[in-house]
C-alpha cells in the first residue's frame, strides 16, 4: 500500500505536465507532452534507428566496464595482498584518482581522437578506481581470525585467498561495481554527448541541431532507465552473492 | 587410557616478546588419548603457549615435537559465515569423500540435520560444536583448545564439555584444554596443570572418581587445592 502511495507523486508530475503541454501553455520546442515523447519512442523504435544505437552505447559502457573493472580489481588484489605492492603502487594509484575523470576527456580527445577506443578509455577510466579502492578495502577488512583459522587448518595460499579472502571481501567488492556501474554511465553520457556519430548520445546531440525536443527527453529517459536496470542488475548479484550475509538476506535459507 | 606414544613434547620452551619473557624452559608431555587442562591466570602464557603448539607464533628458544597441523578450537567459533556448516567443517579436507566426511563429523555433535544451514543461523552452542566437529574431521594427533566454553551459558558449557569428553574418548587424541574453570579442568581432565610466571607451576592427576562425580571428596578436595594455586582460599571459595 505504501509502495503504492510512493508512485502517487510522480504519477501526478507526469499528468500535470502533460495537461500544461497540451493547453500549450508549455511550448513542444521546450518541452514536449510526454505522450508526444513516448510516440517518438515508438516510431524510432520501429524505423530501426533506435535499438541499434542503444546496442552501441551498451557495447562501450560494457567494454569499458569490463577493461576499467579488470585493471582495478587486478591492482586491487595485488596491493591489497602484498604490502610490497602497498607501498609501490598505492600512492600512484590514489594521485591519478584525485583527477575527476571527465577532467581528461580534452587529452583523451587528443590521444585517441572521437572514435570508440576514447569513449572505452573514458568509461575504464571511471571504473577503475572505485573497484580498486574497494578491492583493497575488502581484502584489508577481512576478519584477521578467519585468517589464522585458514593457516590452523592447513590452508594453501590459494585456497586462503579463495575460500577465505575474496567471499570476506566480496561485500566490499560489490559495493565498488554498484558505484562503478554509476560512473560509467556518467563517463558514457559525457563522452558521447560530446563527441560521437553514434549512440544514443550521438542520437540527442544529432536532436538538438533540429530542435527536437522530444528525441532529446527521450534519450534522457532511456539513460535514465538504463542506469536505474544496471542497479538492479547489481543488487540482485549482491543478494545472490551475498545470501550469507545478514544484511543482504532476503529471508533465512531454512 | 595414555597410549605408549606421547602426541607432543615440549623440551625447555622460551618465548619472550620484546625484552618480556612469557614463557621459559618450560616441559610438557601429552599422551595420545589424554587430557590435559592447563589453569592459571590471565597473563601466566597459557595461551601462549597453545598458539606456539598450534604453529601459530615462533618459538624463541626449546623445541616442540608434535604433529605439524594440530586441529584448535578457538573461544569464539570462527565460523565462515558465506559457507554452509557442512563446507566448514570441510575446510581443511582435501578428499572426494569430503561431504560424506563432514556429514558424519556434523552428526557426531548432533547437527546433522543441519548441514546446509548458514553458521548465523545457530546459537552460540551450536556454532562451538561445528568448530568441534570441523577439529575432529581433520582426525588430529593433537587437540588445542582455547577457552572454547568460555562464552557459552552455565547450561551450554556443561552440555558442551560432556560431548567434548565423549568426542575425545572416542577420537583418542591428545588434548590440551585452556580454561580459568577448575570445575572443568576436574571434570575433563586426565591431567590438571597449574602455569604460572611462564612455566607450569604444579601439576596435579584427577582421579577417575573425581573426574565422574562433581562432589565426591576427591573432587573438593582437588578443587580447593587448584584454587588456592590460583591465588584463592578454600574458605572464599563457593562449594
Amino acid at each position: 500500500m505504501l509502495g503504492l502511495l510512493s508512485w502517487l507523486v510522480p504519477a501526478a508530475m507526469v499528468l500535470v505536465w502533460e495537461g500544461f503541454a497540451r493547453l500549450g501553455s508549455l511550448p513542444p520546442h521546450i518541452l514536449p507532452a510526454p505522450s508526444k515523447v513516448a510516440m517518438t519512442g515508438f516510431t524510432l523504435l520501429m524505423n530501426g534507428t533506435l535499438l541499434p544505437d542503444m546496442g552501441i552505447s551498451l557495447l562501450r559502457a560494457a567494454t569499458g566496464f569490463a577493461v576499467g573493472g579488470l585493471m582495478g580489481f587486478a591492482f586491487g588484489i595485488l596491493v591489497g595482498f602484498s604490502r610490497i605492492a602497498g607501498a609501490l603502487l598505492d600512492r600512484t594509484i590514489l594521485m591519478l584518482r584525485a583527477i575527476p575523470f571527465l577532467a581528461v576527456l580534452p587529452l583523451v580527445i587528443v590521444w585517441l581522437g572521437i572514435g570508440e577506443s576514447a569513449k572505452v578509455f573514458l568509461v575504464a577510466f571511471g571504473v577503475a578506481f572505485p573497484i580498486y579502492m574497494n578491492t583493497v578495502l575488502g581484502i584489508r577488512q577481512v576478519d584477521p581470525k578467519l585468517v589464522e583459522l585458514g593457516r590452523v587448518i592447513g590452508l594453501s595460499n590459494w585456497r586462503l585467498i579463495r575460500r577465505i579472502i575474496l567471499p570476506g571481501a566480496l561485500p566490499s567488492i560489490l559495493n565498488g561495481v554498484r558505484y562503478a556501474l554509476a560512473t560509467a554511465w556518467l563517463a558514457l553520457v559525457v563522452a558521447e554527448t560530446i563527441a560521437a556519430s553514434s549512440g544514443i548520445g550521438f542520437l540527442a546531440m544529432d536532436a538538438r541541431e533540429f530542435l527536437r525536443t522530444d528525441v532529446i527527453v527521450l534519450v534522457i529517459v532511456i539513460y535514465a532507465v538504463i542506469g536505474v536496470v544496471a542497479d538492479s542488475l547489481a543488487k540482485l548479484l549482491e543478494r545472490r552473492l551475498l545470501a550469507w550475509h545478514p544484511n543482504y538476506a532476503s529471508g533465512t535459507r531454512r | 587410557m595414555t597410549a605408549n606414544r606421547p602426541a607432543v613434547v615440549v623440551r625447555g620452551l622460551h618465548r619472550a616478546y620484546g625484552d618480556r619473557s612469557v614463557i621459559h624452559n618450560l616441559d610438557l608431555q601429552i599422551w595420545h588419548g589424554e587430557f590435559v587442562v592447563l589453569l592459571g591466570e590471565s597473563g601466566c602464557g597459557k595461551t601462549t603457549l597453545l598458539r606456539a603448539l598450534a604453529g601459530l607464533d615462533p618459538i624463541d628458544g626449546g623445541q616442540i615435537q608434535g604433529p605439524a597441523r594440530p586441529a584448535v578450537v578457538f573461544q569464539e567459533h570462527r565460523l565462515l559465515p558465506w559457507d554452509s556448516l557442512w563446507q566448514n567443517v570441510a575446510l581443511g579436507l582435501n578428499g572426494k569423500d569430503n561431504h560424506a566426511r563432514a556429514a558424519a563429523a556434523l552428526q557426531e555433535v548432533g547437527l546433522g540435520d543441519r548441514l546446509d544451514d548458514w553458521p548465523r543461523n545457530l546459537s552460540g552452542g551450536q556454532a562451538q560444536r561445528v568448530a568441534l566437529a570441523r577439529a575432529l574431521v581433520q582426525e588430529p594427533r593433537l587437540l588445542l583448545l582455547d577457552e572454547p566454553f568460555a562464552a557459552l551459558d552455565a547450561l551450554t558449557r556443561i552440555k558442551m564439555q560432556l560431548l567434548v569428553k565423549q568426542l575425545v574418548a572416542k577420537h583418542q587424541p591428545g588434548v590440551l584444554l585452556v580454561t580459568h574453570d577448575v570445575d572443568e579442568a576436574i571434570v575433563l581432565g586426565d591431567r590438571a596443570l597449574v602455569m604460572r610466571s611462564g612455566s607450569i607451576a604444579r601439576e596435579y592427576a584427577v582421579s577417575a572418581q573425581a573426574r565422574s562425580h562433581r562432589s565426591h571428596p576427591d573432587a573438593v578436595a582437588l578443587r580447593d587445592r587448584l584454587l588456592a594455586e590460583l591465588g584463592i582460599s578454600a574458605e572464599a571459595a563457593p562449594a
